[in-house]
């Protein structure tokens, strides 16, 4: 992720969010905010000089976890706008489902780009189900959301037998089968030319600061799917139309207070429809995403992705900038876990062991003792753990992004903001 | 004349509830049309005859052989259904019975393979083990929800995560697994907790049908005749007015969080204790799943989610004959997904429509009401009161 991105994240994160509560705002300006990404940086190198697990900042690392976060990331963009129109969309493992299947079907036959297309598509037809059930016939947003997600997957095994793996068909002797399409092309990449190979140069010469900085930096320019930066644009996008425009702020006054947006003419019923067919677009972007990157559909390929962009949704607080720290954490551990972290993880524990001492020694200046004690005495049987293991076990590496979420959400849940309307049935005209 | 009266309530009352069982029918077989019509277009859309589909799955379903298959299946799933309603009814999402269920008879299944009592003890040990692990991994996330504000839903989908990769980290050989083949599995449990069956015909139902049974009148129980049940159907229906009226609304989420998961635990015995004997990789996942699905589709009523299991059941045991006549096994996923969204959006339809019955027939009457009023002398000053 390219520092820029990052900046413009947190400013989205930090701007001016209208109503929250109790007046909690934490604004950071930008110099603060190049020192906290800079602190993190050389927190990092620290620890990778420290314990000579190189992994932590090398490019590979990260551009795995880039491609690994993507789909996570438009899965919970396509949550936050549903949810930002009052509409709670568990539906999106679905959409997801319909997206890679969309995808793999047209792919192989018109290749990556319109394999995408037809994702958004097909994530958007499910997106359309969810908004006639939810908004036209006031079904509850979560039941819905599950029936969709069943529908969803009957549909696509069912579809995918019938395309992919009948016998004697073009699909099947393309490689197709019952469980999975025929392979489709590459999606180009995109290498920015001298810029990656410098970065790579110096990454190899593991200078502290300077080459991790590289590292992670190099992931950005160096054979980045064209698809990923599309979705990038999508975040920006739904930022400066969400917050910056009369058509993003009557789609959040959905998701607020429906009443109101409709004394002011708002046509809410219009709003939520746009509002859960553009979030099932997302999702089906996400689910093409898998599918390309893989070169075909495979059955049960989202592997509960959709609930997992969920899970970044709440946790970036409903808002784009969030969202992307979120799905990029997950992209981050997920990575570890495909490429066996087990030392990576062993090493950030010590990083944890020291934040936490760091939290303790902040609580007692605040006099919180309790709070301060729970904290040491974590953070130092994370020192025992670190000091006397060598490795974590594999599914310890794979547990840590849903330890990561839970914990942040136990800790932060306060700090939250939900839309206001969220999940609650609105009909016109119940306000008279 | 006051006796005139109650008997004009009574009858209206009477004639109310006619209206309501009509409207009580309705909503199921609007559904079931709904869904019967979807499907025919979807199977007819592929070139092939629904009629001749739907004749080949009642002609096999109906099979002795098919019947006891179907039951066998609906235990489990009715079990599930059960856990996941006790959350429904509060408006609470246990998404996670799916992972609170493996985790229930993971440990279960440990525990039965470690101990050699008579049955008479330890199948009781195995079900209580069950049912705690249940409890406790679905009490964090009630905990997590009362104290740290939380969602359930997001919670325990985690929590299904961890759970399953708890499993993974403990099922292998050297920790809690041994090898059988290119099967990892928990050490068999002794004969004498293998649970009874019940002879038939043909194939004997697995015992634990007992327990789905009880689980389901404890159910129905709990929820309708209880204290605890009334407080769990009021923070359903309005939170606020039950925290009002004195409940804690807190208390009543860890309660019936743990409850669900304690139900949940038993999810995993019939398989473990009917069939497998033992938790291995290949036991199988999503019932939990499965049980929303069953929830949803019986109303989270007892008896309904009974009917819905054995149409669950029905309709995966009738989908491997129609690969034999040259239909896509797939369809009956089509089948149950369509089934599942016509269910609600009926049920929302029919909801609505009653009250805009009762609307209008409490507008007749205050209209006929004011209309006596009117010619009794009085003045309009009572339709003011009577038109809010």
């Amino acid at each position: 992720m390219s520092t820029n991105l990052s900046a413009l994240i947190t400013r989205g994160l930090s701007s001016k969010n209208s109503g929250t509560s109790a007046g909690r705002e934490s604004r950071f300006s930008y110099p603060v905010i190049l020192l906290i990404i800079a602190g993190a940086l050389i927190a990092l190198s620290t620890l990778r000089v420290v314990t000579g697990a190189t992994s932590i900042t090398a490019s590979t690392q990260y551009a795995a976890a880039l491609s690994l976060a993507v789909p996570i990331g438009l899965a919970g963009l396509g949550g936050l706008w549903a949810e930002r129109a009052g509409i709670i969309n568990i539906g999106l493992e679905g959409m997801m489902m319909l997206g890679t299947f969309a995808a793999g079907w047209i792919g192989w036959q018109h290749g990556p780009w319109m394999a995408a297309l037809a994702g958004v598509l097909g994530g958007a037809l499910g997106g359309l189900v969810h908004a006639i059930a939810t908004v036209t016939f006031g079904v509850d947003h979560i039941v819905s959301g599950v029936a969709i997600n069943i529908l969803a997957l009957g549909t696509v095994q069912f579809l995918a037998k019938l395309w992919f793996g009948a016998e004697g068909s073009a699909a099947s002797a393309a490689g197709g089968n019952d469980k999975q399409s025929p392979p489709m092309e590459d999606m180009p990449t995109l290498t920015v030319p001298l810029l990656a190979d410098w970065l790579g140069r110096i990454e190899q010469q593991h200078w502290f600061f300077v080459s991790d900085a590289a590292g992670i930096l190099r992931a950005g320019v160096n054979d980045v799917s064209w698809l990923t930066l599309v979705a990038v644009a999508l975040f920006i996008g739904t930022f400066y139309i969400l917050w910056r425009s009369p058509f993003g702020l009557r789609l959040r006054s959905c998701g607020e207070s429906p009443l109101s947006a409709e004394s002011l003419g708002v046509n809410v019923y219009t709003y939520k429809y746009y509002a859960v067919v553009i979030s099932g677009a997302m999702a089906g972007l996400g689910g093409a995403f898998l599918a390309i990157g893989v070169h075909f559909y495979q059955d049960q390929m989202t592997g509960g992705r959709g609930y997992i962009g969920l899970a970044t949704m709440i946790f970036g607080n409903w808002r784009p900038g969030g969202v992307a720290l979120g799905a990029g954490l997950f992209g981050f551990t997920d990575a570890l876990r495909l490429r066996g972290g087990g030392t990576t993880v062993h090493a950030l524990l010590l990083l944890f062991a020291v934040l936490l001492i760091g939290i303790a020694l902040w609580k007692l200046r605040k006099g919180h003792k309790r709070q301060a004690l729970i904290n040491s005495v974590i953070g130092g049987l994370l020192v025992v753990w670190y000091v006397t293991t060598e490795t974590v076990p594999r599914e310890l590496v794979a547990a840590s992004p849903y330890l990561t979420t839970l914990l942040v959400l136990a800790l932060f849940s306060q700090r939250l903001r939900v839309p206001k309307a969220i999940g609650k049935p609105y009909r016109r005209g119940q306000g008279k | 004349m006051k006796t005139l009266k109650t008997l004009k309530t009574l009858k209206t009352t009477k004639k109310f509830d006619t209206e309501r069982v009509l409207l009580a029918v309705a909503a199921p077989v609007l559904a079931i049309v709904g869904a019967l019509a979807i499907t025919s277009v979807i199977i007819a859309a592929t070139g092939r005859d629904p009629f001749h589909a739907y004749s080949v799955m009642i002609n096999f379903g109906t099979t002795p052989e098919s019947q006891v298959w179907i039951i066998n299946k609906a235990i489990p799933y009715y079990l599930s259904a059960a856990a996941v309603a006790i959350g429904f009814r509060m408006h609470l999402f246990n998404i996670g019975v799916d992972g609170q269920y493996r985790m229930a008879a993971f440990f279960a299944a440990v525990v039965g393979g470690a101990l050699t009592l008579p049955g008479i003890i330890q199948i009781p040990v195995i079900l209580i083990t069950a049912m705690l692990v249940g409890a406790v991994w679905a009490g964090i996330a009630g905990y997590l929800k009362t104290t740290r504000g939380v969602s359930e839903v997001i919670s325990t989908i985690m929590l299904n995560s961890i759970g399953g990769l708890i499993i993974a980290y403990f099922l292998r050989e050297g920790r809690l697994g041994e090898r059988e083949g290119n099967l990892v599995h928990t050490p068999d449990l002794p004969a004498s907790s293998h649970f009874f069956t019940i002879p038939t015909a043909v194939k004997p139902i697995w015992g634990t049908v007992v327990i789905a049974i009880l689980v389901g009148i404890g159910y129905w129980f709990v929820i309708n005749r209880t204290r605890f049940g009334f407080d769990l159907r009021a923070v359903g229906a309005s939170e606020t007015a039950a925290q009002a009226s004195g409940v804690s609304v807190k208390r009543m989420v860890v309660t019936s969080m743990v409850l669900s998961g304690a139900v949940a635990g038993l999810v995993g015995m019939p398989t473990l204790l009917n069939e497998s004997y033992n938790y291995g990789t290949d036991f199988p996942v999503g019932v939990g799943f499965t049980g929303i699905a069953i929830a949803l589709l019986g109303r989270n009523h007892a008896v309904g989610m009974v009917l819905a299991a054995l149409l669950w059941g029905f309709l995966e045991r009738t989908g491997i004959r129609l690969e034999f006549e040259e239909f896509a096994q797939e369809i009956v996923g089509v089948m149950q997904g369509v089934i599942v969204l016509c269910v609600v959006i009926a049920y929302e339809l029919v909801r609505r429509y009653g009250l805009k019955l009762q609307q209008r027939k409490v507008g007749e009457e205050l209209a006929a009401a004011t209309e006596n009023n009117g010619r009794n002398g009085k003045g309009p000053s009572d339709t003011a009161e009577v038109s809010a």
